[in-house]
């Protein structure tokens, strides 16, 4: 992992000091909140419905263990004992007092933490695939490209103010986990001609009011030059991108109106400019990054059997394990979705324990997926049973990965001040409707997607079946979508007919998915697929009759 | 009836207008009536509450109860947590 040097602890540190001072004027009165809001916002602390709500940035969804315990004290001494595990790999806490935020960031400091850029129309964390560095599947560990981006982006004094907030997501393998097709900048790490590496690159995905899925206008970047593509990206963007109107001010508006043709063609003049003056960062810069990212040490004698004994966790073992591309070793999904549990959170007892846990069984690190679960991404199958144990006594072991009730929701109208309904309670009542495990393995894959308003953190146009919260007059409705998907075979969902009441929505969701069941070829056709075989008309008429 | 309601500074806890001051406490909210304008001046102005506004609520057996979901759940806490918030003292 990395580990911050002089100049980043330097960086945060000081930015601690000017936002304890901003904060102190602040409740002096010296500075209005007009004044004050922005500076909040830079530091990712956000006026919720009932209290401030801070967001701190876990860089690529990489922790280590000892910043997880920090996540844990933060929830005892700062919050209400527990965090909510985001769609961007991040956590939030919905309980912050502003006079104690000044501590508090002090306090994530000492752990190479902060909540900077989490906020504000400026490059967010970068995100990335949970299993980097441990997938089979990866040409290469993406991190040490996200921690990269990660270095250039902050504080970058030509983006801190774009058009609109900007997301950035980096993935190694054909197979996305990490949904950069639905980012402003989604980036593939491949291997090009001669077999040397770059990337992929997508520009103008999104979901929120304008869903749209990016486009490729790059198909191979070297690596040592990535960095000034992104910066020729962005350029392009800040100076074209709409200011007057924040509903098409993202960049996928105006890779839209400008087309993708032409967008390219001009990211393509700017970089054309900007390339031989050097702005990529030096090899060493590089190499010093990436030899943070080194290989755990392996234990290379390491037994690939697993004794499949106990049902249960074989059912946990199926479902929530991934392979590794160590021989012996295996990547174990800690779901934090337990049948009638609210989707993300953990509790300070259950992220110190899974801090122990990390330390004990995998080299001290936790991902965070954006499905709003965590990862131990380098576990020796001969421990997967000793862990599973422990997981199971915290309610940590559900074997729901990818299931109906592994459940995307966004904090919603319980929380959110955007929000116009709630979303955690349709979540929790679907997960409740279909709680039986035999039915969830039955129905196989199938992801569902709530979100509380149209700016979508619950990815409600990724999911295979989307939810979007809606006011009507006063009162919430719910309407339905299907087809979408964050994955390699990108789709937005697509509505499906009138809304519902929150009761509604539940048994429209059970009718659909009894309509799959009837028209799928098999158990072995996933959801999605039955829906892009036979389109919607079965699922219209089981829904509406 | 409306409410004139906010967020505490410091704290950012939900407050509303009880006819003299800030309660916690949604039951205590006044009926601000036709004074509510001037009231939300004077709170903005004051710069000790946070995203002050007026909201509209039926009078209940109960207390007023605000017409939007979002005001209701500002007032009792979240619905998925009962233990948390101002319904969680009641």
């Amino acid at each position: 992992m990395y580990s911050y040097d002089a100049y980043d602890q330097a960086i945060v540190d000081a930015r601690v000091d000017e936002f304890r001072d901003q904060v102190a004027r602040r409740l002096a009165n010296e500075i209005t909140e007009d004044q004050f809001k922005p500076l909040r916002l830079m530091n990712g602390l956000y006026l919720q419905l009932h209290a401030y709500m801070l967001r701190i940035a876990i860089p690529y969804g990489t922790l280590s263990a000892k910043q997880m315990r920090m996540l844990a004290y933060v929830a005892r001494r700062y919050d209400r004992g527990y965090g909510h595990f985001t769609t961007r790999q991040n956590i939030q806490y919905n309980w912050i007092k502003l006079a104690e935020a000044p501590d508090l960031m002090a306090d994530l400091a000492t752990a190479e933490m902060h909540a900077i850029q989490t906020s504000g129309n400026c490059i967010r964390n970068i995100s990335s695939d949970q299993f980097a560095g441990a997938a089979a599947d990866e040409v290469a560990d993406p991190r040490p490209y996200a921690e990269l981006l990660r270095q250039w982006s902050s504080f970058h004094p030509e983006f801190s103010y774009l058009p609109r907030k900007f997301k950035i997501a980096v993935i190694a393998s054909d197979t996305d986990r990490a949904a950069i097709q639905l980012h402003d900048i989604g980036l593939q790490l491949v291997r090009g001609p001669g077999g040397n590496l770059g990337f992929r690159v997508y520009v103008g995905g999104g979901m929120g009011r304008t869903p749209m899925i990016g486009h490729v206008v790059r198909d191979f970047i070297p690596v040592g030059q990535y960095l000034s593509y992104c910066e020729a990206i962005l350029r392009v963007y800040n100076r074209y991108g709409r200011r007057d109107n924040i509903y098409k001010a993202r960049i996928k508006i105006l890779v839209h109106e400008l087309g993708a043709v032409e967008f390219t063609r001009q990211v393509e003049a700017e970089w054309a400019e900007m390339e031989p003056l050097g702005l990529d960062a030096p090899a060493a810069e590089y190499d010093r990054i990436r030899a943070q990212f080194a290989e755990p040490d392996y234990d290379l004698a390491a037994s690939d059997g697993i004794d499949r004994g106990d049902p249960d966790f074989a059912l946990w073992l199926d479902q929530n394990v991934h392979p590794h591309k160590q021989p012996g070793y295996a990547i174990a999904t800690i779901s934090l979705k337990p049948v009638g549990g609210i989707p993300g959170d953990a509790t300070a007892e259950q992220m110190d324990l899974i801090a122990d846990l990390a330390d004990r069984y995998a080299f001290g690190e936790i991902r965070v997926t954006h499905s709003q679960n965590l990862v131990l991404a380098h576990v020796r199958k001969a421990d997967l049973y000793s862990l599973w144990a422990a997981l199971a006594e915290a309610d940590l072991a559900t074997p729901n990965l990818d299931l109906v009730t592994d459940i995307i929701a966004c904090p919603g109208l319980d929380y959110c001040a955007l929000a116009n309904a709630r979303s955690i309670p349709v979540a929790q009542q679907i997960a409740e409707r279909f709680a039986s495990l035999d039915r969830q393995h039955d129905i196989g894959e199938l992801k569902i997607k709530v979100s509380g308003c149209i700016n979508a953190c619950g990815h409600h146009h990724a999911g295979h079946i989307g939810i979007l919260g809606v006011d009507r007059k006063g009162e919430e409705a719910y309407q339905l979508s299907l087809g979408g998907s964050g994955a390699e075979d990108a789709s937005l969902a697509k509505i499906l007919g009138p809304g519902f009441s929150e009761a509604g929505v539940v048994d429209a969701v059970e009718k659909v998915i009894e309509a799959y069941r009837t028209v799928r070829t098999g158990p072995d056709e996933r959801f999605l697929d039955t829906y892009r075989r036979v389109g919607d008309a079965p699922f219209k008429a089981a829904v509406y009759g | 009836m409306r409410l004139l309601t906010g967020n505490v500074l410091e704290t950012g806890d939900v407050v509303w207008w009880d006819g003299t001051g800030w309660s916690r406490h949604l039951h205590d909210a006044a009926d601000v009536g036709a004074d509510g304008e001037a009231l939300l001046a004077a709170t903005l102005a004051a710069e000790r509450i946070n995203d002050a506004a007026l909201v509209d609520a039926a009078p209940t057996a109960d207390g007023p109860r605000p017409r939007t979901m979002r005001e209701r759940v500002r007032g009792a806490g979240p619905s998925v947590r009962r233990d948390l918030g101002v319904q969680a003292d009641v």
